[in-house]
């Protein structure tokens, strides 16, 4: 049995100790906002943060994940800077097809936690996990920008 | 189907569809000629109902797309797929526009591929808005005038007198409203107006604005229920081991270090159809998907590869350029190219090269379904195509529609891939062996290697010009395999397909020979996002680039030359040159190259701007232009065309796909990349859109001009013509 807080909850999974965080999340939290997309961190689709740093959880056993706090995109309901960067993802409409949108925005969030106001290269720097095939990269650099701007204000 | 599988349904879709009672349904029906036409549609009362079979197949031939309850819920009915297109959006607010509705509190239900709601349900050639702009408000426009003669009636009013506005209708001289709920139930013992009229475009409230998409909360907060995401009870996870050699054979396999993997309940074949390429896998079921994988990676399957294993890129790279000899089959011919040709005193000839590319929508792909009561099967799937789901399944499995049920998620990118069911199939035989509902889930390495993949295409050209610079004559031969995966094809015929837009391109020159040269690719094909224009624009307004240096002409100038008539095409360029300010001149080292493209999809076309960076070069700003005739969102045609270039540009730059021994050479994200975000360049959208009947696609048009845009700005700023992609953007000269 292995217990992981994910979003200031607690759940206690009999899962395989190298089963990577990704499934514990989905498959067996029912949390299915956190995408998989590549298996090898590539994508960022499965980015969660971890005690607040972005991982990409598709390669992070459960096992490393035990007692350390884990926030999907679900959990950002509790996260002003999250809340600012959700504002502007809506306000610039930046998903398209949307299936990699809860991986840029937890990349996002971490981003602006750590730069309140961002260049345009660090967003290179901190986005650059994240792919995008419908390639709204465009927006996306505007709408961090923005939730910059959202939480300055 | 068990039973707590069967309230989950009911949950699921309750919560989904919100229908409970009384109300209004209309729609339409098709004709045999397919020809739409408003029928009508009475439902005066409809019982509480478990899923939309019930609901909308009790014995009315009818496809109804707008239903509104006595509580005021409306629910509209969208028949095309959400795969990041706008459609969820652009498709439902045709009708809410004449329903006279906002689409904030509507409900949008996407149709399941049932017969009644028409051959427009899939998401393909741009053709989503297009097709349906005058359906789609008729089939509104029918519902509110209804809904106003119910209203009068009930008053003993006029009907002139009252008019519709915000799901209520007004009685403009006394200033009493009812709201549609209130009226719905009588509004649907009304005929239904054959003619209703439509509203005009001036009083507009939703369509040709910026309106927010419903389904960007939903995807910025998590919350977008993807195919990926569903759950039902009972369910079992699927990972299949396939042949890694197109045209391998399964012989056998050894699961005993499999079935000790904790968590797996079997291993079962699995067959697998894809553009002409039949295969047989080995399954392998879990209680979760981990397990599944874990239980596929200890499988020892042994394969037959049948001679397949010596199919490469290097020679079948030779091959095509071989096949580049031969003559070829005439698509598309005016005045006498091989006299023109012969006789021009300046010609030029020339051969352009492109890669197979893969589709690498995110979300790989994936299917839950459900085969219960011995014929019956439900299906929730990410797809483009529910039509063709119901279509195909009905008859393999030889069961009626009404026992197929098939639920339409967002889809986690399409670009073509999601065309082709062989993934929903998949997940449908193995439920049908185990008894249990099954989620296939294929890895990124099986989405990467296993197909189908776009093909690559080269071009062989030849043009020549008189003393003036004049064009006189052009040809382009096409040397591809087809899409359809067959081995053998009648040499004497082009393939429309894999010669889209070469013929099509406005350009006056009097003297044209275009052909085909097939030459089969044994991989699965498809279709990729614009198709076959994704290659070909690439070579065809290259090779026009080559001409204009050859005639020392500026490249747009050139192009205008041979734009004499009033053509969308000449008011596109006209649009290019005013927004890229292309008389203006550039920094030293900078250089700017045009392009454009028309095929079935639409018309677009960029300038694109680059400058000399080390060995490589910068892109330092794309304009766009896109010609619609009518656009019903812009804010999603920019963000269509901005996700084009970056597509296009991924297509051009990164490595692609190549085969050895038989065998998918890339595998993931870390050898088969895509454009990243540090390697975007900003685009300016520009739409033309100057009303009129017309009304033109989105999604693709904006992808195949990108790539010979940059190359030919590439020239400018650098001499060096890049004649194959992909090319590294990094080490140009």
């Amino acid at each position: 049995m292995i217990t992981l807080n994910i979003n200031s909850k607690a759940y206690t999974l009999d899962v395989a100790p190298d089963m990577p965080l990704l499934w514990a999340i989905r498959d067996y939290v029912d949390l299915t906002g956190t995408k998989f997309g590549c298996g090898i961190a590539q994508c960022g689709a499965c980015t969660v943060h971890v005690n607040g740093s972005p991982v990409r959880s598709c390669s992070f056993p459960v096992a490393a994940a035990v007692g350390k706090n884990i926030t999907t995109i679900e959990g950002l309901e509790e996260n002003t800077i999250g809340q600012a960067v959700q504002k502007a993802w809506i306000e610039l409409q930046v998903p398209q097809c949307g299936y990699c949108q809860s991986g840029q925005i937890m990349s996002a969030t971490a981003l602006l936690k750590n730069k309140p106001k961002p260049t345009d290269a660090d967003i290179d720097a901190a986005m650059m996990g994240n792919l995008c095939r419908c390639g709204t990269y465009q927006r996306i650099r505007s709408a961090i920008h923005r939730a910059s701007e959202i939480m300055h204000a | 189907m068990s039973e707590s599988t069967s309230t989950i349904h009911r949950r699921q879709f309750l919560k989904l569809s919100g229908f409970t009672g009384t109300g209004l349904m209309i729609g339409l029906s098709l004709k045999t000629n397919g020809e739409s036409v408003i029928e009508k549609i009475t439902h005066a009362y409809l019982k509480k109902q478990q899923d939309l079979h019930e609901l909308t197949g009790s014995g009315y031939d009818l496809s109804p797309f707008v239903i509104i309850e006595p509580t005021g819920q409306i629910t509209l009915m969208n028949p095309r797929p959400e795969i990041g297109q706008g459609v969820f959006q652009s498709v439902p607010s045709l009708i809410a526009e004449e329903l006279e509705v906002p689409l904030d509190g509507v409900t949008i239900q996407q149709t399941g591929g049932q017969k009644k709601y028409g051959n427009g349900q899939f998401a393909g050639g741009s053709a989503s808005v297009r097709t349906s702009y005058i359906q789609m408000r008729q089939i509104g426009a029918a519902a509110k005038e209804m809904l106003l003669m119910a209203a009068a009636q009930q008053w003993a009013v006029p009907v002139n007198e009252c008019y519709a506005d915000n799901a209520k209708i007004i009685h403009q001289p006394s200033g009493k409203t009812l709201g549609y709920g209130d009226v719905a139930a009588a509004a649907a013992k009304l005929e239904v107006p054959k003619n209703p009229t439509l509203k005009n475009p001036k009083d507009f409230k939703i369509l040709g604005k910026r309106y927010p998409r419903p389904d960007v909360p939903l995807k910025s907060t998590g919350k977008a229920v993807f195919g990926i995401d569903v759950k039902v009870p009972g369910m079992v996870y699927a990972s299949i081991e396939r042949c890694p050699v197109f045209g391998g054979k399964l012989v056998k396999y050894d699961d005993s270090a499999t079935k000790k993997i904790k968590g797996v309940i079997g291993i079962e074949t699995c067959e697998r159809d894809i553009n002409g390429h039949h295969s047989v896998g080995v399954a392998v079921l879990a209680e979760n998907y981990w397990a599944a994988l874990q239980g596929r990676k200890a499988l020892k399957v042994t394969w037959d590869y049948d001679g397949n294993e010596a199919f490469n890129t290097t020679n079948f790279t030779q091959s095509l350029r071989d096949a580049a000899k031969e003559e070829g089959a005439i698509d598309h011919q005016i005045g006498d190219f091989d006299k023109a040709f012969a006789e021009a005193p300046i010609k030029l000839e020339a051969f352009y090269e492109t890669p197979v590319v893969s589709h690498s929508a995110i979300e790989p792909m994936n299917c839950v379904c459900n085969w219960y009561d011995g014929n019956k099967i439900e299906i929730w799937a990410s797809t483009q195509v529910p039509g063709r789901i119901m279509d195909q399944f009905t008859k393999k499995y030889n069961i009626q529609e009404d026992n197929i049920t098939i639920h339409v998620l967002f889809s986690g990118g399409g670009f073509g891939r999601r065309l082709y069911p062989d993934y929903v199939e998949e997940a449908i035989e193995l439920s049908k062996k185990i008894g249990k509902p099954v989620k296939s889930l294929w890895t990124r390495e099986d989405d990467t290697k296993m197909g189908p993949f776009r093909p690559m295409t080269f071009s062989a050209f030849k043009g020549a010009l008189d003393n003036t610079g004049k064009p006189i004559a052009f040809q382009h031969k096409v040397i591809a395999p087809t899409l359809d995966g067959n081995k053998t094809h009648d040499k004497t015929k082009s393939n429309g397909t894999m010669t889209e837009g070469i013929s099509e391109q406005k350009y006056e020159i009097p003297n044209m020979k275009n052909l085909f040269v097939f030459h089969y690719m044994p991989v699965p094909l498809a279709a990729w996002r614009a198709v076959t224009s994704t290659t070909l624009a690439f070579a065809h307004e290259c090779f026009l680039d080559e001409m204009a240096v050859a005639a020392k002409q500026d490249p747009l100038a050139f192009r205008m030359s041979m734009l004499t008539k009033d053509t969308d095409t000449k008011t596109l360029m006209q649009k290019l040159k005013e927004v890229s300010k292309w008389d203006t001149p550039l920094p030293k080292g900078w250089g700017r190259g045009i392009a454009q493209w028309e095929f079935f999809a639409g018309l677009a076309g960029y300038v694109v701007e680059v400058s000399k960076k080390g060995n490589g070069i910068k892109i330092e700003k794309a304009y766009a232009v896109i010609d619609l005739g009518t656009v019903v969102n812009p804010d999603t045609v920019e963000a269509q065309v901005q996700g084009a270039a970056v597509m296009a540009l991924s297509a051009a730059i990164k490595n692609g796909i190549t085969f050895n021994n038989g065998q998918t050479v890339q595998n993931n994200f870390n050898n088969n990349p895509i454009v990243r975000i540090n390697e975007m360049p900003p685009v300016e959208v520009h739409i033309i859109a100057n009303g009129g009947p017309k009304i033109k696609g989105v999604g693709e048009p904006g992808l195949p001009p990108f790539a010979p845009a940059l190359c030919n700005a590439i020239y400018a700023a650098t001499g060096k013509r890049i004649r194959k992609l992909p090319f590294d953007i990094n080490n140009i000269v």
